[in-house]
């Protein structure tokens, strides 16, 4: 038996306090990539009590994505949106996952980002990362959009912080780390730079603006 | 003076594109704000920097 949608609530009121849990399960937030990054963003989100997430990816689950993303064996092969939401609501069973299996660009963009006003920018290969950015930033100036740079390897942890661009743009990561030079992706850093983000976006509908 | 992800160069009269171009940047993903607002990519051409702007060059790299 899993707890009613109100022992849940009360569960998370308890830990995070009343005034945030609301703006929490309040809260609307995108997802755009579901790899080593996004899926693990998710999967904070949920746990907080976020209200409603959009996950967005194209792609299927590989066994190369085992070392970092919250997937499964037994879902190699299935979309990311169906095996990642499949998880979060095991994890939230009340959080209104929706979910689009679809390659982001500047066209469809605008209009499957229209409604949720906290975006994040997990995808994995540079160019994507600048195209979505430059997006989101230039078409819909009104978005909360954290996004992601450097994370590979296995360098301190440290390294990797959040920076506030505008009180709108906020970037996570080393601003170095670049998985193309030779450098693995790997589990925890990764976890590091997903966590930055997810605590940002945390911060964000709170109404906390500093990084 | 221009301060550029906290650091003051000699380049004002210069374009975004020079910019990025002086400082290493050129033919890399990146975003560029310019005193608090983002600047288009396809105006990097035509924007121009003066001394007391503030610039931050988000560069971007593989990975997620």
């Amino acid at each position: 038996m899993i707890p009613s949608r109100e022992e849940m609530y009360r569960a998370l009121e308890e830990r995070h306090g009343k005034e945030l849990q609301k703006k929490l399960s309040g809260a609307a937030v995108a997802v755009c990539g579901l790899g080593g990054l996004g899926s693990n963003i998710a999967v904070s989100l949920a746990r907080a009590g976020v209200g409603e997430l959009l996950l967005i990816d194209f792609d299927t689950v590989d066994i190369s994505n085992l070392n970092r993303q919250q997937y499964f064996p037994e879902q190699l092969g299935l979309p990311k949106t169906e095996a990642l939401s499949e998880t979060l609501r095991k994890i939230a069973p009340y959080c209104n996952i929706r979910s689009a299996q679809v390659k982001l660009n500047e066209e469809n963009a605008p209009e499957l980002l229209a409604d949720v006003p906290f975006i994040c920018e997990a995808f994995d290969r540079a160019d994507q990362k600048e195209m979505l950015v430059g997006c989101i930033l230039e078409k819909m100036p009104e978005k909360y959009l954290v996004a992601a740079s450097g994370m590979a390897g296995i360098g301190s942890a440290n390294t990797i912080r959040t920076r506030r661009i505008t009180d709108r743009f906020y970037i996570c990561g080393d601003g170095e780390s670049d998985s193309a030079a030779g450098l693995g992706l790997v589990s925890a850093r990764v976890m590091v730079c997903a966590a930055h983000q997810a605590n940002m976006i945390i911060r964000l509908i709170a109404g906390e603006f500093t990084a | 003076m221009i301060t550029i992800n906290g650091k003051e160069y000699e380049l004002s009269g210069k374009t975004v594109t020079e910019v990025l171009e002086a400082l290493g940047y050129g033919g890399q993903h990146v975003a560029v704000e310019l005193n608090e607002s983002i600047v288009p990519r396809a105006e990097y051409d035509k924007t121009v920097v003066y001394s007391g702007d503030h610039m931050e060059v988000v560069r971007f790299v593989g990975g997620g």
